[in-house]
């Protein structure tokens, strides 16, 4: 491996990388508040330029959808509308739940009529968005004191309804998005494209903002009271069920906002989601779920990795990936001696 | 007036008991699931030739078409194929969609002495033909045939070294195999042999290994819209070599999704492909042609495939047999006409279809000839153009 390769495999694990980093963010984030593996994190990534796919005019698509709504608003709604039956006890949170079903609907069948680019990119980001916070009020909140395990297995069920979902929607083929900026720059000898820029640029920004929101925030203190002790937070008058909307709701934010910048680096389909979300479920395991900058490091190590394993013996890649996890957890396991809590 | 009434319709009952039982024939394609960009239009074509052959029949019957839907999955295609077999008494059976599905349903039609037609790709399906798969027949070209046109191709380019990154499955391994066989016999050097996932995102360590090794032609050993990838990585590395890509990507998927990452592009294809390109001499353009007419006719224009093609072919064969066995044997003694049926299968000489000329042999269950089946193809702004045959 002389210095060319190794510049050209560093450029490409930076990327993947930071695309890891903000899913380990993401589920760091949801895990601490909420106890959930939010392993359907990587579909929410792929629906939302998928759901993109069908607001752009044919001529970019190279599709004749005929102004079909995609079925992530569909599905994004009958969540909503299901949720407002949940809340039937609380009139005007239900209505306002209806309300945004119906929104959800409109938003889509605007987009699918013909919209500018960037309102497409948008409304797609806006149709995608309450997957996650219904997702927890129906299927995680009616077991408020369950297991890690419990949530784990539902959240493992979830995804595999939504991948489905996902080839029912969108179909078995990859699709072409354009680039939001396009073209490449020469870092050095290395070529990057342009769109992968704005990939670090959310990634700084989202990480920022999480910063910010956790230190300055009442509510960012008010999930980290939650992370740390949910029975205490509770006496304290937080309410566990909002700092679970509100994590998962950032979570999705996170993924599909990363999901739409990525998207024109790798032609996404339905069946993508989950790999990359798993691999950002390694990197946040490296941080051992509570660190976040431990996870974004993990995540860059896990990019890293990966891309030496693609050169060195590519049949193996995956394979080697997830073998990292296995010395961690062992070295993890020896040094804390903590017996795992449960509430 | 009531006597009258009651007559004819003792006529016409007795005139419908002596109209003879129609001629069941067994489909199994994968309809859904992941294959189903190749089995939704096999199914359509056979929606497509019932209507017609019921026109006239076969030898004055009536041919009914029992499709099934194996949702790609190896398990319900043989379970689908035991039911045809013992509830549907089908005196053939065509399918199916993939290659391992159709390895698992040789067992099922071997033991029950039914005649099976394959439209899976892998020659394992049919070689060599021993007990089992003497009852075995399939319509799709081989990676064999389909590699020796690319290793001919590259030779007539001048292409020495040559590099492959395939899916590490069996699509990718079979075509691995193939080819370093048939690039070997040819003298070219494989300088690299790197393989990807289809669900993978990035591919730039295989790319950048390959890139390093300077080949002068790159062959993509995958299908449909993965495909595109490793394609799209070169170019972006910057990458000036030939690229090859495998007859798994002539679907116009590959070509919305690919956009001008894949101009260029060579490709091995059957001739049905570009039928339209294709010198008046070419013993396949009919057929296609005649295919293509047909299928859009009733599911709209641009909407046939090369593998709905493979469909027909089979269809071809077999009526040709069964016309035939016909003449010999009684379909109401159906064991007998199972294997009178696959005798005549065996018998196919020259039948000339989409996608080449058919004549099986004791030995060939495939019966494509080279020069008939294969052509090589261009991607030129966006469409796909003949460039070279072996005629």
């Amino acid at each position: 491996m002389d210095w060319t390769v190794f510049s050209f495999l560093a450029a490409d694990a930076i990327q993947s990388g930071t695309i890891y980093a903000l899913l380990a963010l993401a589920l760091v984030l949801v895990f601490a508040v909420t106890r959930v593996i939010l392993v359907p994190l990587g579909e929410f990534l792929v629906f939302a330029p998928l759901t993109y796919a069908f607001f752009l005019p044919p001529a970019v698509s190279g599709l004749e959808l005929g102004g079909q709504i995609p079925g992530t608003a569909w599905l994004s709604a009958t969540l909503l509308a299901v949720w407002a039956v949940l809340e039937r006890g609380h009139p005007r949170r239900a209505l306002g739940l209806l309300l945004a079903a119906a929104g959800v609907v409109a938003l889509a069948w605007v987009g699918a009529r013909g919209v500018p680019l960037w309102l497409g990119w948008l409304l797609a980001v806006l149709v995608v968005l309450p997957l996650g916070p219904a997702s927890y009020r129906l299927f995680f909140e009616p077991v408020r004191n369950a297991t890690v395990l419990v949530y784990l297995i539902i959240a493992v069920g979830l995804h595999f309804a939504y991948q489905g979902l996902g080839l029912v929607f969108f179909g078995p083929e990859q699709y072409r998005l354009p680039a939001v900026w396009g073209g490449q720059t020469n870092v050095g000898i290395v070529p990057v494209n342009n769109q992968a820029f704005l990939v670090y640029g959310f990634a700084v920004l989202a990480m920022a903002g999480l910063y910010l929101f956790f230190t300055r925030s009442l509510y960012g203190k008010a999930l980290r009271a939650c992370a740390v002790n949910r029975y205490g937070a509770r006496l304290l008058g937080i309410s566990p069920s909002q700092a679970g909307y509100v994590s998962f709701g950032i979570a999705t934010l996170i993924s599909a906002v990363a999901g739409m910048l990525l998207a024109p680096l790798i032609n996404p389909a339905y069946f993508q989601g989950f790999l990359l979300g798993l691999k950002g479920f390694v990197a946040g395991i490296l941080g051992g779920l509570i660190s976040y900058p431990l996870a974004v490091v993990g995540a860059l190590v896990v990019g890293g990795f990966e891309q030496w394993a693609g050169y060195a013996s590519s049949a193996f890649k995956d394979a080697l990936v997830f073998a990292l996890l296995l010395p961690v957890l062992l070295w993890r396991s020896l040094r804390s001696h903590e017996i795992a809590e449960e509430e | 007036m009531k006597r009258w009434f009651f007559l004819l319709v003792a006529a016409l009952g007795l005139a419908l008991s002596q109209q003879p039982a129609p001629l069941k024939i067994g489909v199994v394609v994968s309809a859904t699931g992941p294959a189903a960009s190749l089995g939704i239009p096999e199914r359509n074509t056979f929606l497509l030739l019932e209507e017609e052959v019921n026109k006239r029949g076969i030898g004055g019957r009536r041919v009914q078409f029992v499709i099934l839907d194996d949702a790609s999955d190896t398990t319900q295609a043989v379970r689908s194929t035991r039911k045809l077999i013992q509830e549907d008494q089908v005196v053939a059976v065509i399918g199916t969609t993939t290659t391992p599905a159709s390895l698992g349903m040789i067992d099922v039609v071997a033991e029950a002495k039914v005649p099976m037609i394959s439209l899976a790709a892998s020659k394992a399906i049919i070689a060599p033909v021993d007990a089992k798969r003497s009852w075995v027949f399939k319509t799709p070209q081989t990676e064999e045939l389909m590699a020796r046109a690319i290793v001919a191709d590259m030779k007539e380019r001048g292409v020495k070294t040559v590099a492959y990154i395939g899916f590490n499955d069996a699509y990718g391994e079979g075509w691995w195999t193939f080819f370093a066989q048939e690039a070997k016999e040819g003298g070219l050097n494989v300088v690299a042999n790197e393989r990807y996932a289809r669900t993978d995102t990035s591919v730039t360590g295989q790319v950048v290994k390959i890139i390093a090794a300077r080949p002068d032609a790159v062959l993509v050993g995958a299908s449909g819209t993965p495909a595109v990838l490793p394609q799209r990585t070169l170019n972006e590395r910057g990458y000036k070599g030939l690229i090859y890509q495998t007859h798994g990507v002539a679907n116009p998927d590959f070509l919305r999704v690919g956009g001008k990452d894949v101009e260029g592009t060579l490709l091995p294809a059957g001739p049905i492909l570009v039928a339209e390109q294709l010198p008046s001499g070419f013993p396949s353009k009919k057929p296609a042609l005649d295919y293509i007419t047909r299928y859009e006719t009733k599911f709209g224009i641009g909407s046939y495939s090369t593998f709905g093609a493979h469909a027909y072919d089979a269809w071809l064969i077999l009526r040709a047999a069964l016309e035939r066995a016909l003449k010999n044997a009684n379909p109401d003694n159906l064991a007998a006409f199972r294997a009178a049926l696959r005798d005549e299968l065996e018998a196919t000489k020259n039948v000339v279809a989409s996608h080449g000329v058919f004549s099986f042999s004791k030995d060939d269950h495939l019966g494509l000839r080279f020069q008939d089946t294969a052509v090589m193809v261009q991607v030129q702004n966006g469409r796909w153009k003949l460039v070279r045959m072996f005629r």
